[in-house]
């Protein structure tokens, strides 16, 4: 079950996407964030969804993988959705619903879909980035974005790595959890049935043994990388040396025009295309 | 580098800040250019607290150690002493960085600000030494515990190191892992004449050592070569450890009377004795 | 009348991730039975199928073909219950010490029991047979933290946390990985001692040497399918497939080739050292001529 978090899992092929300046891609994923929240109708996800499919296509992605990531947020998702859905209710808004003390409005129906899209939307980008783009390129990216703010004593180096190593060990702490999980089943655990406060107390069984295991493998590694010099970003060089292509500038194009379409979309119809009671 | 010595602890004690008692005492060790040591040692006898004083991870409480003439405690050198006497550790896991073979490779290259150039070539030298060419692109979490510990000795190499000390590396591996890890450094011992310390309890690793050097409660308990140590069987047991199959063969054979000589070892050793005074033809 | 115990496994087959790009095959049509007092031996190089074929045993993965039945009950089947039979399998993973969490070690051994609703009096007598049986004194260390032992007895708490349950198998997957020599010939001795007691082992292993000493049964697996099964000396005489698996034989075993091989005259069946011994010294009195 934890194996689907593809956030943060880099898909190793080699593609245009893959390819670009890893300081390209953040600062595109953060406008294509930035698109999401300028949407305002569902025409307007439809070509997001377009264009995150050909992305996907571009960078040898399968779009499934891309999908999958989103099923660990399902729970935050419907609760995003029936919050909005529910607590929504202008007084403005016509009643879809009313009865006995719930009402549910156009408005809250009409906002629950936005949010929960947005949310869905935010996940896509950012997996985009983190499935084609190598943790140790990420954190390169980030430090040197992060770099000018070096001056006012910001420790974009330390953030950088320590992303990059929290990375590195995802996939190594799921495999634990699903060993110590299925160590404890054999004791008889049972993580799947009770309420909700029995399924909490239920999990200490499986946390206890995963927090200590992550600290001892944080004393490990910090001692594994003392032993390899390593001494903060001082005087440090690079593998990977950063250089913009040709690509980076026609992504960074790509993504322009989807912005662009977005606000003329969002100008040209401001209200949406209207369908009965929706605007699409 | 003409120093005598590669590694030179003399009298170390080490004493962990909050245990009352010391775990090394007045530990005294000498690694030879090209010498191959194998450290035995039940757990908690303290092997792995020398490894990490051996190249300056921790500083001697008393006493003193010199890797390559540099003396640990001189904080100015302490990196060129880290690059120098490189050190793998018991769990393959914990002391990979990258997500990639390649870039988990330059790891130390980075630190000692190495140019971009260089770096390529040695990457490339490290990962051929350790026959890895072919896994550079490899994320570490999908190789085997054998082929993530060869990944960690590229590391080290590339660093051009003098020494290698290894805490126990073939401890969490299977046979064919270990074989894989000691073939490997065997190998670099031989050919690049890299001095090497191994901390292991698999004493079939340490027949092949060029000398052993036993740790109990903190002290040397023993120290000569393989065949030496190997024929104190009794000695050995004692100390909470073992001694190879054929060691153990011949001895219980030589106490029911069968004259076999000390220090057989290996089952080539055992059959070649065994065959001198059995077989029908000689 | 009592029903023959056995756990049996029928053409059991396991495929990880069917139907997708990382689709693997772990388990092949595996037939293999683990009899009432069996001490079963499972060797296979890494990857073999070793440590899904032991999670099948207790029920923790699903098979995708075959069937897995316990003293002739399915126990995938839709009407057990399968918490409460795997509870009769005790399964001790590699490495078992990263599973304990509780504050004291007699509550980490106490889990189990506890998830099997027994009484108090019940568990408290378990959790001090369970230390017994380990090794571990229960008025020093039952009021200390798991986390304050040394690895070697982290390891026997997390042995003692499974035997609490009294399982009528115990599955172990290498027990002995990472411990020194004495720490392994000490867990040796109590999956000894339990087999002698009356529970059926099964032992993942990757040391010859420790199957040569313990086992009555060996199944060897390779590349997901059942290679060779027999008592260890039917095993052990085939070296050759041994050593094709990727194996190798006890040390004893291989000096015997050796030995037979230059024409000294012994059995091509010596496993143990004990054995060898004994032969060697029969031929020299032969040739020493007393």
């Amino acid at each position: 079950m934890l194996k689907n978090i593809t956030l943060g899992q880099y898909y190793p092929v080699d593609s245009p996407v893959h390819r670009l300046d890893p300081r390209v891609k953040i600062l595109l994923a953060i406008a294509m964030i930035v698109a999401v929240f300028l949407v305002k109708t569902l025409a307007g996800y439809a070509l997001i969804l377009l264009f995150v499919f050909l992305v996907s296509k571009l960078a040898k992605v399968p779009f499934k993988l891309l999908v999958k990531g989103l099923k660990p947020l399902r729970f935050i998702l419907i609760l995003t959705f029936l919050l909005n859905l529910f607590f929504t209710n202008p007084a403005d808004s016509d009643a879809l619903v009313s009865w006995s003390f719930i009402r549910i409005s156009t408005a809250g129906l009409h906002q629950a879909i936005f949010f929960s899209l947005r949310l869905i939307f935010l996940v896509l980008a950012t997996s985009l980035l983190t499935l084609t783009t190598s943790p140790i390129q990420l954190s390169d990216g980030m430090e040197l974005l992060l770099s000018p703010l070096k001056v006012i004593h910001f420790p974009a180096h330390e953030l950088a790595m320590m992303m990059s190593i929290a990375l590195r060990f995802i996939p190594t702490l799921l495999e634990e959890t699903d060993k110590i999980m299925k160590a404890q089943m054999a004791r008889g655990a049972d993580f799947e049935s009770g309420n909700l406060i029995k399924r909490a107390k239920a999990m200490v069984p499986l946390l206890v043994p995963l927090f200590v295991s992550a600290f001892r493998r944080a004393g490990d590694l910090a001692m594994a990388m003392e032993a390899r010099c390593y001494h903060g970003g001082k005087g440090r060089t690079r593998l990977r040396v950063l250089k913009l292509t040709v690509d980076d500038a026609l992504a960074g194009m790509a993504v322009a025009a989807l912005i662009m379409l977005i606000i003329a979309e969002r100008t040209l119809f401001p209200g949406g295309i209207v369908i009965g009671r929706f605007s699409l | 580098m003409s120093e005598a010595y590669r590694i030179l602890a003399e009298d170390v004690s080490y004493t962990y800040e909050e245990s009352p008692s010391p775990v090394l005492k007045k530990v005294s060790l000498r690694v030879k250019p090209g010498e191959f040591v194998a450290v035995l040692g039940h757990n908690g006898s303290g092997k792995s607290t020398l490894a990490k004083l051996l190249n300056g991870l921790y500083i001697p409480t008393e006493g003193k150690v010199t890797v390559c003439g540099m003396d640990t405690t001189d904080e100015d050198r302490i990196w060129d002493i880290r690059r120098s006497a490189g050190m793998i550790f018991q769990n393959p896991d914990n002391q990979i960085v990258a997500t990639v073979v390649r870039e988990d490779v330059a790891f130390g290259l980075e630190n000692l600000g190495v140019p971009h150039d260089e770096m390529l070539a040695r990457i490339d030298k490290a990962l051929a030494a350790v026959r890895m060419t072919d896994y550079a692109e490899h994320a570490p979490h999908t190789l085997s515990g054998g082929q993530k510990q060869r990944v960690a000795i590229a590391g080290i190499l590339a660093m051009a190191p003098l020494c290698l000390i290894a805490d126990e590396a073939t401890a969490m591996l299977d046979p064919s892992g270990r074989a894989e890890v000691l073939g490997t450094v065997r190998r670099l011992n031989r050919e690049e004449g890299i001095s090497v310390i191994w901390i292991t309890h698999f004493m079939e690793e340490a027949v092949q050592a060029d000398r052993v050097v036993v740790i109990s409660d903190g002290e040397i308990a023993m120290e000569g070569t393989p065949r030496e140590i190997f024929t104190r069987v009794e000695e050995m047991r004692r100390l909470n450890l073992d001694v190879p199959q054929m060691a153990a063969l011949a001895a219980e054979l030589r106490a029911a009377g069968m004259p076999l000589p000390e220090g057989i070892m290996t089952v080539e050793e055992m059959t070649e004795e065994v065959c001198a005074r059995l077989c029908p033809s000689n | 009348m009592r029903k023959a115990m056995s756990i049996e496994l029928r053409h059991l087959s396991h495929v990880y991730a069917p139907g997708t790009a990382f689709s693997s095959v772990a388990l092949n049509d595996i037939s293999l039975t683990v009899h009432d007092g069996d001490f079963l031996a499972l060797v296979g190089h890494t990857g073999c199928g070793k440590s899904t074929l032991v999670q099948h045993l207790n029920g923790l993965l699903k098979p995708t073909d075959g069937q897995v039945l316990v003293d002739g009950e399915d126990l995938n089947g839709d009407k057990v219950d399968r918490r409460k039979l795997r509870m009769r399998i005790g399964l001790v993973f590699q490495y078992p010490e990263y599973q304990l969490f509780e504050e004291t070690v007699a509550k980490d051994i106490a889990f189990g029991p506890k998830n099997m609703g027994l009484s108090a009096e019940e568990i408290d007598s378990r959790v001090r047979w369970a230390m017994e049986k380990v090794h571990l004194n229960y008025d020093k260390l039952a009021e200390k933290s798991p986390f304050e032992l040394s690895g070697g007895q982290m390891r026997r708490v997390a042995i003692a946390g499974v035997l609490a349950m009294q399982p009528d198998y115990l599955i172990l997957d290498e027990p002995t990985a990472g411990l020194d020599p004495h720490g392994r010939d000490r867990i040796l001795g109590i999956v000894k001692d339990l087999h002698e007691g009356g529970t059926t082992v099964v032992m993942v292993s990757h040391s010859m040497d420790d199957v040569a000493q313990l086992a009555t049964r060996v199944a060897v697996l390779s590349h997901g399918t059942l290679k060779a099964e027999g008592t260890p000396r039917e095993i052990f005489r085939q070296r050759e497939m041994m050593a094709e698996v990727g194996l190798g034989v006890p040390a004893a075993s291989s000096l015997c080739a050796a030995l037979r091989a230059r024409g000294v005259d012994l059995p091509d069946d010596l496993y143990t050292r004990e054995e060898l011994k004994d032969h060697l010294l029969r031929l020299w009195k032969e040739v020493s001529g007393c």
